[in-house]
């Protein structure tokens, strides 16, 4: 809508899916996992007690988005179609490992998060799909978490911001960690390098400013109106480190 | 270019039915078709809050929805708050509190605040300062329409009928 109201895109038909009503539900997915409807508000799944129960990075990443009259509207599906590179949710998805369930008429395919998002505001949906359904993986055990963002005001795009997922073995060395940044570049970014440093180590001071100096190293953002390349980076760097901090922390007490 | 369509809703109580282009914005719609002029436009894009709605009792931006998207709906809007010449306790507080000088952003932050306070009756000031946080006044720097809230929530837990 703000596109057609800047006169930005003047699209010659515009087809409104609100009345797929079936699109809109919050389920219980496989193996703890969560099933959303690409239709669901976004303040719907943040007052579900559901999401909050099976997957607390998600729900601490909606009421991020922009303000609760926006939310009341917005939904699951639009926000990662969308894929503004500021916002929560594709670098949520990212971080969870979603995949989206892309149906058209003929066929029925799933994408992985990875795969989906390509660059601003593009994805590899194509023009005869829609996104129906958005699966997330189950939550385990000893499994921590941490979303943090920089923003101007409080519902604002974030200027940087970062998902962290760690999980730590019986010998407390981290099994696995998975680190997304978004409003780094077109698109929400894995941090590879940093993530298989950490796999497999004791995740120490050492080695999470190790794992924070690879992030730093491989960023290499725009500068625009809201921020310069060099802060971005900066940014980029530390609130990594501290999703880290934190995701460890909560990956302790999950431990115990 | 673009085709009409009925749309039949109910508006402060009150129906309405109206062939609408569908190009048109819900918030152009109670303007200029059903001269409810108390809703403002300001940005036109979602961000400045002026142009807040209650619909089907969840605050929305109504520039960013179309008419024909409300077919069916029930909406409130800034008109639909004082009973007759009794001001709602929220429009009491602002003029109270000096929470308005030039009025344009009054309705969406009246709007904002009526679908706050029905969530959170008995909030905080930091709940407030959140829950306002997407609307833009230029006037008045925020205090006194966060005073104003808090206001109009103590007296709304002395009168709940206020609220429905």
């Amino acid at each position: 809508m703000p596109l057609m109201n800047l006169r930005l895109a003047r699209p010659k038909v515009v087809i409104d899916v609100n009345g797929l009503h079936h699109l809109a539900s919050i389920s219980a997915g496989q193996n703890g996992g969560l099933t959303l409807g690409a239709l669901t508000r976004q303040r719907a799944v943040e007052r579900s007690g559901l999401v909050q129960e099976r997957n607390p990075l998600l729900a601490a990443a909606l009421p991020l988005i922009g303000h609760f009259q926006i939310r009341n509207r917005g939904t699951i599906g639009g926000s990662l179609v969308h894929a503004d590179p500021a916002a929560e949710l594709p670098a949520a998805s990212l971080a969870l490992g979603a995949e989206f369930v892309l149906r058209s008429v003929r066929s029925e395919r799933a994408v992985r998060a990875e795969d989906f998002f390509l660059d601003t505001m593009t994805t590899s949906i194509q023009p005869s799909e829609l996104l129906t359904e958005i699966r997330i993986p189950g939550w385990r055990p000893r499994l921590g978490w941490a979303v943090e963002e920089v923003a101007r005001r409080k519902g604002d795009f974030a200027i940087v911001g970062a998902c962290t997922l760690l999980e730590l073995d019986e010998d407390d060395l981290c099994k696995a960690a998975r680190i997304a940044l978004f409003g780094v570049a077109g698109k929400p970014l894995r941090m590879q390098r940093a993530e298989a440093a950490l796999r497999g180590s004791n995740p120490d001071e050492r080695l999470l400013a190790e794992a924070c100096r690879l992030v730093f190293d491989d960023l290499d953002p725009d500068s625009d109106v809201h921020a310069s390349a060099t802060y971005r980076r900066e940014a980029g760097g530390v609130l990594a480190r501290r999703a880290l901090e934190t995701a460890l922390r909560r990956a302790r007490e999950n431990s115990k | 270019m673009s085709a009409k369509r009925p749309v039949a809703l109910t508006v402060n109580g009150r129906g309405y039915e109206r062939l609408v282009e569908v190009r048109m914005t819900l918030a152009d719609f109670l303007r200029s078709e059903l001269d409810l002029t108390g809703t403002h436009l300001g940005c036109e894009h979602g961000v400045c809050g002026a142009c807040t709605i209650l619909l089907s009792g969840e605050a929305v931006r109504s520039c960013l929805l179309l008419a024909v998207q409300a077919d069916g709906a029930e909406i409130l809007t800034v008109e639909g708050l004082a009973q007759g010449s009794e001001l709602h306790p929220l429009q009491q507080a602002f003029q109270d509190q000096h929470a308005l000088q030039c009025g344009f952003c009054t309705p969406g932050f009246l709007m904002t605040a009526y679908a706050f306070l029905k969530e959170s009756p008995a909030p905080t000031e930091t709940q407030i300062r959140e829950a306002i946080s997407g609307n833009i006044c230029r006037c008045t720097g925020y205090l006194p329409i966060v005073r104003a809230i808090w206001q109009a929530a103590r007296e709304m837990a002395h009168k709940p009928s206020s609220i429905s």
